[in-house]
Order: C-alpha cells, then sequence, then structure tokens
C-alpha cells in the first residue's frame, strides 16, 4: 500500500518542493482545526488532572501542611499522568484513516510533520493545564512563588513528556492493547523530568534559587526537541510499514 | 615511492574487505550457530576456572572485613551483576542499532535473548543490593541514587520485553524494540545523572583504574568474580541465541540436518 519514493514523478522531486514551514504550518492547522471540532480533547485532561489532584487530600488527609510539602510531587505526578493518557492517542486516528501513510510517503522530511503534530498535541492537551494549574495548586496550599515556578517547570517539562510519550505512541500505533504498554515504555523515561520540575518547585518554597533545575529542564527540552522526532519517526514508519 | 602507496592501498582494501566479510558472516545464523559452538566450551572453562573458585576465595576465605563483619561478602555477587546489568543493556542497544543499520537477523537474535538475562542480573543486584543494606543501612530498601537507577534500569529492561511481547510480526518486532532500546540508551546517562543528583547516599565506587581502597585480599576475589560473571553471561546468552537460531531457522536444511543426523 505504501507508495515507493523512488516512484514519484520528477514534479515532486525534493527541488520543487513546498518549504518546510508550510507543511509544518499546514499540519499544525489541520490538527488544531480537527481538535477544535472536537472540543471534549480540551476538556478531558485537565479534569483528569484535576480529579487526580483532588484525590490525594482524600487518600493522605486534608493537612495543610503536608499537603503544601508534598504538592509539587502531587501536581506533577498528575501532570504527568495526564500527558500521558493523552498522548496514547496522539497517532491513533490519523494511523486508522490512513493519514499516516500518506504523510510517511510524501517527499517532505518526517522529522517536521512529527513535531507540527506532536506540537499540536501540546498546545491542545497541555497547554489547558499550565492554564488551570495555579488554580489547583492553590487548593493544595502552595505559596505564589511555588506557583510561578510551576508553571515555568510544567512550561518547560510536558513538551519533553509529550515528545517522550509520542516515542511510545508510534511504536505501538499498530497494535491493539497499546495504552498500558504506552506507560510502560514512558513512564521510566519521565523520571530526569520529575526530578528537576519538582525539584525546581520544592527549591522555589524552601526560597532557593531555582536557575539550576529550570536550566535543567531547558536543557532537556532542546534535547528531546532535536531527538525525540527521529525515533517517533523511526517508530511509525516501522509501525505503518507493518 | 608510489608504489609504497599503492601497496598500502591494496592492503588497506583488503583489511577492509576482511572486516565486512567477517561482519557479514555474522549475518549468517549457521556460521553464529558453528561459531558459538566452538566458543562455548572455552566461556564454560572459565565459568568453571574463573567464577567458582572466586567465588569460594570471596565467600570463604577473604578475610572478614572490620566495620561490616561478613556481611560484605555479598558484593562478590552485587558488584558482578550490577556491572553485567549494565552492560546487558549496552548489547541490547548496539544489537538494535545493528538491526537498524544493517538489518543483521543475528543481531536481534542477541537483542531479544540479552533482555531476559540482563533483567535477571538487575533484579539479582536490586535483591542482593537490599539483603546487604538490611544489616548495614537498616533498612530493605532506600530511595537512594543507585539503587533508584538500578530499579529503573529493571523498568527500561520489562519496557523492551513487553513491547517485544506486545508485536506479532517478528520482524516489526525486532525494529520497534531496537529504536525503543536505543532512546533508552540515549536517556540512561541522562537518569542516571538526575537520579545521582536527587539523592546520594550510596558509598562511591570502590575500584578505581588508578588504585583501589579495596584490601588486596578483597579486591583479587572480586576482580575474579567480575571476571567469572562475564563468563558466565557470554554462556548464558550463547546457549539461548543457539535455542533461539534454532528455533528461528527450524524449516531450513541445516538446522534439520542437525536435529535428524
Amino acid at each position: 500500500m505504501t507508495i515507493k519514493r523512488a516512484s514519484l514523478p520528477p514534479l515532486l522531486e525534493a527541488a520543487s518542493l513546498p518549504p518546510l514551514s508550510q507543511g509544518f504550518g499546514a499540519l499544525l492547522r489541520r490538527d488544531l482545526l480537527l481538535a477544535s471540532r472536537q472540543r471534549s480533547d480540551l476538556i478531558y485532561p485537565v479534569f483528569f488532572f484535576f480529579m487526580v489532584v483532588s484525590l490525594f487530600p482524600l487518600g493522605i488527609g486534608p493537612d495543610g501542611k503536608l499537603l503544601a510539602k508534598t504538592a509539587p510531587g502531587i501536581l506533577w505526578i498528575a501532570a504527568l499522568l495526564s500527558t500521558l493518557l493523552a498522548t496514547d492517542s496522539l497517532f491513533r486516528q490519523d494511523y486508522d484513516d490512513g493519514t499516516l501513510e500518506i504523510l510517511l510517503s510524501s517527499p517532505q522530511s518526517s522529522f517536521v510533520f512529527v513535531t507540527a503534530k506532536v506540537l499540536a498535541h501540546w498546545l491542545v492537551a497541555s497547554l489547558p493545564l499550565l492554564l488551570f494549574a495555579p488554580l489547583i495548586a492553590v487548593m493544595l496550599h502552595l505559596d505564589g512563588r511555588g506557583i510561578g515556578i510551576l508553571l515555568a517547570s510544567l512550561a518547560l517539562g510536558t513538551p519533553i513528556l509529550s515528545l517522550i510519550s509520542a516515542i511510545g505512541a508510534s511504536l505501538t500505533v499498530g497494535l491493539r492493547r497499546g495504552s498500558m504498554l504506552v506507560a510502560l515504555i514512558a513512564l521510566p523515561l519521565y523520571v530526569p523530568v520529575l526530578i528537576f520540575a519538582v525539584g525546581a518547585v520544592e527549591t522555589a518554597t524552601l526560597g532557593g534559587s531555582v536557575a539550576g533545575h529550570i536550566g535543567y529542564l531547558a536543557a532537556m527540552l532542546v534535547l528531546a526537541v532535536t531527538l525525540a522526532p527521529f525515533a517517533i519517526a523511526a517508530g511509525l514508519a516501522i509501525s505503518v510499514k507493518a | 615511492m608510489q608504489q609504497r602507496v599503492n601497496q598500502a592501498e591494496t592492503k588497506t582494501a583488503t583489511l577492509w574487505q576482511w572486516i565486512n566479510n567477517t561482519f557479514h558472516r555474522f549475518g549468517s545464523p549457521k556460521y553464529f550457530y558453528d561459531l558459538t559452538g566452538k566458543l562455548l566450551p572455552w566461556c564454560w572453562a572459565g565459568v568453571l576456572l574463573v567464577l567458582i573458585p572466586g567465588l569460594i576465595w570471596g565467600l570463604a576465605f577473604a578475610p572478614p572485613d572490620y566495620y561490616q563483619g561478613n556481611s560484605y561478602r555479598i558484593i562478590f555477587i552485587h558488584v558482578p551483576a550490577a556491572g553485567i546489568a549494565m552492560m546487558g543493556y549496552a548489547v541490547m542497544a548496539f544489537a538494535g542499532i545493528v538491526t537498524l543499520v544493517w538489518r543483521m537477523k543475528m543481531a536481534d537474535v542477541i537483542a531479544k535473548v540479552v533482555a531476559p538475562i540482563g533483567a535477571s542480573f538487575t533484579f539479582l543486584c536490586l535483591v542482593t543490593g537490599a539483603i546487604w543494606g538490611r544489616p548495614t543501612w537498616g533498612t530493605w530498601w532506600e530511595w537512594d541514587a543507585r539503587l533508584t537507577s538500578m530499579l529503573i534500569l529493571f523498568f527500561l529492561y520489562v519496557s523492551v520485553m513487553a513491547l517485544r511481547a506486545a508485536i506479532e510480526h517478528p520482524d516489526v518486532a525486532a525494529r520497534a524494540t531496537a529504536v525503543l532500546s536505543i532512546v533508552g540508551i540515549v536517556n540512561l546517562p541522562i537518569i542516571r545523572y538526575s537520579v545521582n543528583w536527587w539523592n546520594t547516599l550510596h558509598q562511591p565506587s570502590s575500584i578505581r583504574l588508578t588504585g583501589s581502597s579495596l584490601a588486596p585480599e578483597m579486591l583479587y576475589p572480586l576482580l575474579a568474580c567480575i571476571v567469572g560473571f562475564y563468563f558466565l553471561f557470554a554462556v548464558l546468552v550463547m546457549l539461548s541465541a543457539r535455542n533461539e537460531v534454532l528455533l528461528r531457522e527450524y524449516r531450513s536444511a541445516w538446522v534439520k540436518k542437525w536435529l535428524k543426523p
């Protein structure tokens, strides 16, 4: 079913292709448009985040001091699970209706379209979390500086999480029971992000300098943005050819 | 002068050809099977002559530690197992690269059989660490940096094995797990570093290339155990790889001949 690159007409040779930014923009617009027609995708991750966070006080007790102390960890683990669940279906729809196959067989670089798809997904699934996180953080008695740093760490950290779980999603898109597997693949790789992000928020609540933590998160984001799309593209190529 | 250059060039060319041929021969299951058949007795000899004496020496004859008494003796299993655990993942990732780049059948056989073996050694390392921690630190488990990064290494092995088990088609499984193990090996240093930074309680390594803080009576049996564990690892990998080769190639003429001599 896949079209061989060699068999493309000369018209589509690399020289006559539209610029990469155009392909990137078109795919981003398409995914955002699809999401805007299916608004539940915007709301569900936020509610999931909210519900998981509110389970913690029910589980460990309503003691304000304890909650304030554990708030960075609770908020980050909830955000991490929410990203994980949302990313599971990242490529599913495109895989089922054949879009993915067309995208992969196009002579455009798959690095670009993978990045566009993950960015669109982050805008839809993770950005709303950032907007609601301060509200939920207040409920866990996190102080003002802590909330600011929480937002910064979420802004830098959640794209890394999206990219990592997209690797898992790309490898399992062809499988029927993929979602548990995506969790098994992605969770161990989340560890560094969790450590530095929670470290940043904790240091902020204790009044220390967070430049180091935020710097590490930014470095990991750069690394993830430059390397993960290769792995995602490779994973998709393997899954689609199967 | 010109002649000499030409000579050197032909020499490099033949050397390259030789490397190329040897490398490609590894792709042949039959060659691999015959080669490991010849290597296995030597590795068994290594296990018998290095590992077993090393273990007996370390567990029974090495002097007890001044502070820890006899409980320190678990390092003769713990330290080699930790080394194998990490090397196993590196072997798996390297085999993954070979699978993706050269599509070599045998590389995937190695990647497949190394995963459970490496995971077992990781588990052994965790268990012996816990047993040692009980009398020394007073707890079975401590969220210490090295323990935690070992635990995450174990999780990485589990995720690779789970992915392979979930994909039915062997070729797809080979390439998908190859991608995952390469992603894992890129991440391992970051995980290791971040966890280290997060919490450090474990003592730093006692053995370095330049001098060691271990007494020689303890160091030599430990080195014997480390070398012996590598032999054991080689034996285990070869035995299961040979099984896997027979299983995958059971339709081919040489396996049929091997089955019914």
